[in-house]
Parts: structure tokens; sequence; C-alpha cells
């Protein structure tokens, strides 16, 4: 089992075949995530260790754990532990492992989960170092292009668009789409363009992308618009912020001229990048692509605790 | 007649010359070596030595003292194409070029200030060398490059 006690903290550690593996173990978890118990973590305890604020990440993890029949214990907010008192990440994770079989760790310092992974005799599942790295979030947006298109994930069009600078999501999901051969287009305002070492990654590796900055030119041959928030907390200065803050939104009126079987994504939450009216069409799959978390945490974590269906 | 170019690289009797570096970089050999203003060696300092190979370059020499591995390291960092002679009565019984590592363990503080290394955590910082020359490192926690203005990160 190439999983067991591996760590998961980059989308970068996976080869496609690994990528693939998790989507499938997903795909027969699904059913379960949805409305049912399996025992696949009985007996086993998962810490849950958010250093940081996390609404939709941190119950996903937890229903996927009591899903699988297993137990969580941990916190959601670092202000009520000893960390509080000054104690490290490095003493917090060397305690844990010896109360939990895996520790899932939210962070705000980038490469938090690296430095964990490096000292933990339990695997490590990061749920978000700071700007680095939200592998698991990357794994569902796979599974949900997978799921709703209509065409395999190497033949789609994907336009991804919004704070393409700032968003750690987006330039994981880029690495991991990239494995596929996916078509890329990126829509950006010139300040939020994607960084260029993905840029030179993609160039290195013969991957077709289109950069713009008029979300109009991508509609009509998308086959997922992928949007993403103009996250005010990661500018320096909030002034850059206001320049840019609404840039892209997508109305009803837009999807006139879209492809019938084009799926709209967002990793949440959104802010005025949709129109809510956009949520009745059939193009609306933001919030399928939040529930699709569970079974692919699920996947994860039977995976790495070697729970065999 | 003594020339110019013999009084610039007037031989020591022990120590180190310190040959082939990045113009500029001398200054920042000299903060590697730790040698401040209240040094009690004896040290000369070249800057921007017209060059043959390098265009122009600078020389520090460092009397009675040689360097060890991680300060011939962290030099290779600033400057890749340095060359370090060992003199020892007036003789040159050591030169070789500076070799930059593979990695870089606890000699660069990382770029980006919230970087977990960065931190009261107890761990080095680490870098992966993507490039020699020009140096570019790459933080083995946050990935962070590291490639330009590299001596204001030594530690």
């Amino acid at each position: 089992m190439i999983f067991e006690r591996k760590h998961i903290i980059s989308t970068k550690d996976f080869s496609r075949d690994e990528i693939d593996l998790i989507l499938d173990r997903a795909e027969e978890l699904e059913p379960v995530a949805r409305k049912g118990h399996l025992d696949l973590l009985k007996n086993k305890i998962i810490a849950t260790l958010f250093f940081e604020p996390s609404t939709r990440t941190r119950l996903s993890f937890d229903t996927a754990v009591k899903r699988l029949g297993g137990s969580t214990i941990g916190f959601d907010t670092a202000t009520s532990t000893s960390i509080a008192k000054g104690e490290t990440l490095f003493d917090t994770i060397k305690i844990i492992e010896s109360y939990a079989d895996a520790i899932i760790l939210r962070h705000p310092r980038e490469g938090a989960a690296r430095m964990a992974s490096e000292i933990s005799s339990v695997p490590i599942i990061n749920a978000g170092d700071g700007a680095g790295h939200h592998p698991t979030q990357t794994l569902l947006d796979m599974y949900t292009i997978r799921k709703e298109c209509t065409k395999g994930i190497g033949d789609l069009n994907v336009a991804i668009v919004g704070d393409l600078r700032y968003g750690r999501t987006v330039h994981s999901l880029v690495y991991a789409l990239s494995l596929y051969g996916t078509k890329l287009s990126f829509v950006a305002p010139d300040q939020l363009k994607m960084p260029s070492n993905i840029i030179n990654y993609l160039k290195r590796g013969g991957i077709e992308f289109f950069e713009t900055s008029d979300l109009n030119k991508v509609l009509e041959d998308a086959d997922v618009i992928y949007m993403t928030r103009i996250q005010k907390e990661r500018f320096p200065d909030p002034s850059e912020y206001l320049k840019v803050a609404g840039s892209y939104r997508i109305t009803t009126d837009m999807l006139a001229g879209v492809k019938d079987d084009m799926i709209i994504m967002h990793p949440l939450p959104r802010v005025d990048e949709i129109e809510p009216g956009v949520d009745s069409t059939k193009h609306a799959k933001y919030f399928q692509q939040s529930f699709y978390g569970v079974p692919v945490r699920m996947a994860v974590l039977s995976l790495v605790l070697n729970a065999e269906m | 007649m003594t020339t110019e170019r013999e009084l610039r690289v007037k031989p020591i009797v022990n120590g180190t010359v310190i040959d082939h570096i990045s113009a500029g970089q001398a200054l920042n050999v000299l903060k590697i070596l730790g040698i401040t203003s209240h040094t009690k060696s004896v040290v000369s300092v070249l800057m921007n030595v017209p060059s043959g190979h390098m265009g122009a370059k600078d020389v520090v020499k460092v009397e009675d003292r040689e360097l060890d591995p991680e300060e011939v390291e962290t030099i290779a960092l600033i400057s890749p194409k340095t060359t370090i002679n060992i003199i020892r009565n007036y003789e040159v019984v050591e030169k070789f070029r500076v070799e930059t590592p593979r990695s870089v363990v606890g000699l660069v503080r990382c770029g980006n200030p919230n970087c977990i290394s960065n931190t009261n955590e107890p761990l080095e910082s680490r870098f992966f060398v993507e490039s020699e020359d020009p140096v570019r490192l790459r933080c083995s926690y946050c990935e962070f490059v590291l490639e330009t203005e590299l001596a204001e990160h030594l530690l």
C-alpha cells in the first residue's frame, strides 16, 4: 500500500497514479459519505489540530473520521491550549503523536506541516499551512472535475479566475491538472497574475496555457470556470486590494453563451464573485464541490491508515 | 621597480588569500569570517581589482588564519567563483575553488517572514540549492526561493 503511514503535505508529492488512486477510493466511499457508516477507522483516534479558524475543512475532516467509525480529539483555536503559553509546534506534535493514530494539522505558518512530518511518528495530513499547501482541497477539486465533467480531465479546458498570485488552492490545482495535460486559462488582473515560477513550470512541461485579464475571453470555450475570492487578508497594502476587489463576477446573464455542460467551481467562501442567481443553474457545482471534501478526506484517511475496504 | 600589481598581491607569511571574490562581495566575506573593526588580525581588502576572467574582482587576505569548512561553504553562496589559497611560510600549500553545497543547513535565514523556520521552533533553516551560479536556494520548509541579496540573509 503506497499510502500507508505516508504524510500528506503537498500535492507536489503525488504522481498522477497516486492522485487517481485517491480519487478512485473516494468514489467507492462517496455513498458512505452521503448517509452511511463504516468501521474502517474503528478504534482509531485522529487529532485535528487547527491553529487557525476553519469551518469547512475542519468539519469535513471531522465528518470523514466519524463516517469511518473513528473518533477525534483536538482543538479549533490555539488560544485555549498550551500554545498560548508559548509551547512550540514541535513539542505539540511530539505530545499528540503518542495520543493519536494520525494528525490533521492546520497552521498559519508556511512549512509547518513539512516540519511536523519530519518529527512525527504518525501520519501528518496538511489541512493548510498559511499561504503554502492545502492538498486535500486540491484533491477534492480534482474529484469534482472528474465527477461533474462529461469529458476526461486531460481533455478539458479549465479557466481559473481571480487571485492567482496569492491563492494557494489554485497553485496546487494547476500542478495537479498539469499531470493530466489539461488545457489551462488564467484570468487575473495584472497585480494578481500567476507567479512566474508556476508559469515557468508549465512552459518546461509543455503544458498549454493562456493568460488574460478579460473573463469574457474564456467563457465560451471553458469546460470549467474555477472562481476564486480576491483575498483581502493576503494584501500587504489595503489600497492595492481596493484596486482589484470585485474584478470578476459571474452573473446569470454571462451564462448565455457558455457550453451546455460547463461547470462553475469555487473553493468557498465566496464574497461577490458569483451572483446568487447562478446557484440555481445547472452550471453551479460549488456546493457539491464542498461536499466532495468528505469522501476525498475519507479516502485519504483510510489510505494513510491502511484501512482495507 | 615595484609595480602596482605587486603591491596589491604582496605575499603573506601564513594565512589565507581569498581570491576571485565577486566584485562588491569583499565586505560580506569579512562578515562571514566575523571580521569587524575590532579585529586584531592583519587583514587586506582589495576591491574592484581588474581581472582577466571576471572583469573585476575582490580579494581578501587574512594573515595567520585558515578558514573552516562552514565559512568556505558560506562564501560559495555569495560568490561561487571564489578561490581559496592557504599560505604557509610564503608557500601556497593548498589552492581550491569553493564548491556550492547541494543543501544549506543553518547558514541562511528564509526570506519568507511567515516561514516556520523563522519562529522559535527548534529547527535549523534548510535550503536545497537549485542553481549554483547564480546561486538560487529553495527553502525546504516553505519553498520560498532566495536568489538575490543572499548576503543579507546570512545567519
